[in-house]
C-alpha cells in the first residue's frame, strides 16, 4: 500500500489552481523533499495531504484512507507558527496539549499519556529542553519541541513544513539529521519542505519538485535536470554541480538563493 | 465581621464568582482574548440596564446579554486585527445603550454605580443561588471542553488537522466566558471585571509552567483578593471593588517584577536546577 496516492489532484485556493492535475504515489519509508519556488505550493500541497484543504478535482490517499482531518497515521508541523512561543508555559505542557486533543475532558494525560510524551520528548532529544518555559529557549530548540509535538500518537506520514526557516545553518543541519534519524528508526515517511536542496541532499530519498501548477517525482538525478526543471520553472534552467552541491539556475540567477532573499524581504515587512 | 448576614452573603457570592473567574479567566489570557472578556462586560451593562427597563432582574438581563453577545463573538472568527476593533465598536455601542437605558428609567445613580463598579455587599441570598447556579453550570463546561479548548489555543493549525473545530470551540469558550463575565459583575462591577477575571489569570502564568498549577494558583489568587478585598472594605469602610482591584493589580506587578529586574540567564538557571 502506498503512503500517499494523488490521482488527478487538483488544489484551488481563492480561485486559482495553485496544482493542477497532480498524479503521483509514494511509497513507504522515504525521506522526501518537497520543494519549489515561492507560491508553488508545497504548504498548499502538505495541507492537503492532512486534510485541511479538499482537492477541488480528483483525489488523495494516505493509507489507502481518503484524506481527511484527524487521520490517525499523520504527524503534522505546520508552518504557522503557535502564538505559545512567548508564555511562560514548559515546553512539556506545550507538548502534551496535542495528546487525545481532539477528544472531550480534562487534560490530565495520566501515566500512559505521560510516557507517550516523554517517548515523544525522547525522540528528538528535549527531555530536558521540555522543563523549561517556551518564552526562554530558542528558535532551534522550539522546532525539537515542535517536531516532538508532531510525533505524539506515532504517525507513520510525517509532514514538515519549512522547518528550516529562519534557522541558522548549523541548526539547519540538526533538524535534517533529527528528521533523517526519525525516519530511519521509525520506519516512517517524512516529507520535509525546505527553500532549498543542498541542506536536504544527505537526508534525500526523493525530491517532489513543484512549479506552475505542476509537479515531478524522482531521485536527485531524476528531477533536479534541466529539461525536468526548465518545464517546472518555465524558463530555461541550467544544473550546475559544484562540490556536492547543486545550484539551480536561470542565466545569472541563482533560483534558490534568489527566492529565499526574497522570503526574507517579505517577512520583515 | 461575619455576624453579618450581607458579610455572609458577601463571601459566599465572591467565594463562587472568584473560582469560576480564576478558572476561566486562565483560559482567556492563554487564548489572548482579555479584551473580549472586557467587552463583554461592557455588553453586560446593556442588557442589565435593559432588564430594569423592563422589570426584570439584572442579573438575568446580563446574563442574557453577554451570552448572545459572546456567542456571536465567537462565530465573528479568528482574525486579531478585525476583531480589536469590531470588539471595540461593540463596546463603546454597548455602554451607549446603558445610558439610553437608564435615561428612560430615569432613576437611581446607585444603580448605575453599583452596575458599573458592583456591589458585592448586596448581594441577596436569592442572587447567590442564581450565582451558584451559573457558576457550577460553567465550570462544568469548562471543564468538558478543556482539553481541545487548551489544543485549539496553543496550536490552532494542528488541532483543526486532527479535527477539531476552532469555531466550535471558540463559541463555546466565548458562551462561558460570558457567564463568568456575568457573575464577576455581581461583585466587581461591569467595569472592573478585568480585575478578577484577568489579574490573577495573567499573574498565575508568570508564576507557573504548568495548565494545571496555573489554573490553581489562578483561583487561589482570585479567592484571596475577593475575601481580602472585601474584610478590608468592611473595616476601612472603602468600597470593596476599590480593595480587590487594588490587590488584583499588586499581585501582577509582584508576579511581573522578578521577571523585569533579574538577569534571564539567572531564570534560566533556576529551571535547569529545578
Amino acid at each position: 500500500m502506498n503512503a500517499i496516492e494523488f490521482r488527478n489532484v487538483h488544489l484551488n485556493l481563492g480561485g486559482r489552481d495553485i496544482l493542477a492535475g497532480i498524479t503521483l504515489d509514494i511509497t513507504p519509508g522515504k525521506f522526501i523533499g518537497v520543494l519549489g519556488p515561492n507560491g508553488a505550493g508545497k504548504t498548499t500541497l502538505l495541507r492537503a495531504v492532512v486534510g485541511l484543504l479538499p482537492p477541488s478535482r480528483g483525489s488523495i490517499c494516505i493509507f489507502g484512507q481518503l484524506a481527511a482531518c484527524g487521520h490517525p497515521g499523520i504527524g503534522y508541523m505546520p508552518q504557522v507558527r503557535s502564538s505559545a512561543a512567548g508564555m511562560h508555559l514548559s515546553g512539556w505542557d506545550f507538548v502534551a496539549c496535542v495528546l487525545h486533543g481532539h477528544r472531550l475532558g480534562i487534560p490530565f494525560p495520566g501515566k500512559m499519556g505521560r510516557a507517550e510524551i516523554d517517548r515523544a520528548l525522547d525522540l528528538v532529544g528535549a527531555r530536558e529542553l521540555s522543563r523549561r518555559p517556551l518564552a526562554e529557549i530558542s528558535g532551534g530548540e522550539r522546532q525539537r519541541l515542535l517536531l516532538a509535538q508532531a510525533l505524539v500518537g506515532r504517525p507513520r506520514l510525517l509532514l514538515l513544513d519549512e522547518p528550516l526557516i529562519n534557522l541558522d545553518p548549523r541548526h539547519q543541519h540538526g533538524v535534517v539529521d533529527l528528521a533523517k534519524s526519525l525516519q530511519t528508526e521509525l520506519g516512517i515517511t517524512v516529507l520535509f519542505s525546505a527553500h532549498e536542496l543542498n541542506p536536504l541532499l544527505g537526508a534525500l530519498d526523493q525530491v517532489l519538485y513543484l512549479g506552475r501548477g505542476q509537479a515531478a517525482l524522482g531521485t536527485v538525478d531524476e528531477v533536479i535536470t534541466t529539461p525536468v526543471l526548465s518545464r517546472l520553472y518555465g524558463s530555461e534552467i541550467d544544473v550546475v554541480r559544484l562540490k556536492g552541491r547543486i545550484f539551480v539556475m536561470s542565466g545569472n540567477y541563482d533560483m534558490e538563493h534568489d527566492e529565499h532573499r526574497h522570503d526574507d524581504v517579505s517577512a520583515s515587512e | 465581621m461575619l455576624e453579618y448576614d450581607f458579610m455572609r452573603h458577601a463571601f459566599a457570592a465572591a467565594t463562587v464568582v472568584a473560582i469560576v473567574s480564576g478558572a476561566v479567566g486562565y483560559f482567556l489570557v492563554l487564548r489572548g482574548q482579555s479584551f473580549a472578556g472586557h467587552a463583554l462586560a461592557h455588553v453586560g451593562f446593556t442588557g442589565a440596564t435593559g432588564a430594569y427597563l423592563v422589570g426584570i432582574p439584572p442579573l438575568w438581563g446580563l446574563v442574557l446579554m453577554t451570552l448572545a453577545a459572546g456567542i456571536g463573538m465567537g462565530f465573528m472568527g479568528e482574525h486579531m486585527g478585525q476583531r480589536d476593533v469590531a470588539i471595540g465598536l461593540v463596546l463603546a455601542l454597548a455602554l451607549g445603550f446603558g445610558l439610553l437605558f437608564l435615561h428612560f428609567f430615569t432613576a437611581f445613580a446607585t444603580q448605575a454605580t453599583s452596575l458599573l463598579f458592583g456591589n458585592v455587599l448586596a448581594v441577596e441570598r436569592g442572587a447567590f443561588w442564581t450565582l451558584l447556579g451559573l457558576g457550577l453550570a460553567s465550570l462544568a463546561a469548562l471543564a468538558v471542553i478543556s482539553r481541545p479548548l487548551l489544543f485549539a489555543s496553543l496550536q490552532p493549525e494542528l488541532a483543526e488537522a486532527k479535527g477539531v473545530s476552532l469555531r466550535l470551540y471558540s463559541v463555546l469558550f466565548l458562551a462561558i466566558v460570558a457567564i463568568a463575565t456575568a457573575e464577576c459583575a455581581q461583585i466587581v462591577g461591569v467595569l472592573l471585571v478585568f480585575a478578577l477575571m484577568v489579574g490573577p489569570a495573567a499573574a498565575a502564568q508568570q508564576l507557573t509552567s504548568g495548565v494545571g498549577k496555573g489554573v490553581l494558583l489562578s483561583v487561589t489568587f482570585s479567592l484571596a483578593e475577593a475575601w481580602l478585598g472585601i474584610a478590608l472594605a468592611f473595616y476601612t469602610d472603602w468600597p470593596p471593588s476599590f480593595w480587590i482591584t487594588a490587590l488584583s493589580a499588586t499581585v501582577y506587578l509582584l508576579a511581573v517584577s522578578p521577571r523585569l529586574s533579574l538577569e534571564r540567564g539567572s531564570l534560566r538557571r533556576n529551571h535547569r536546577q529545578a
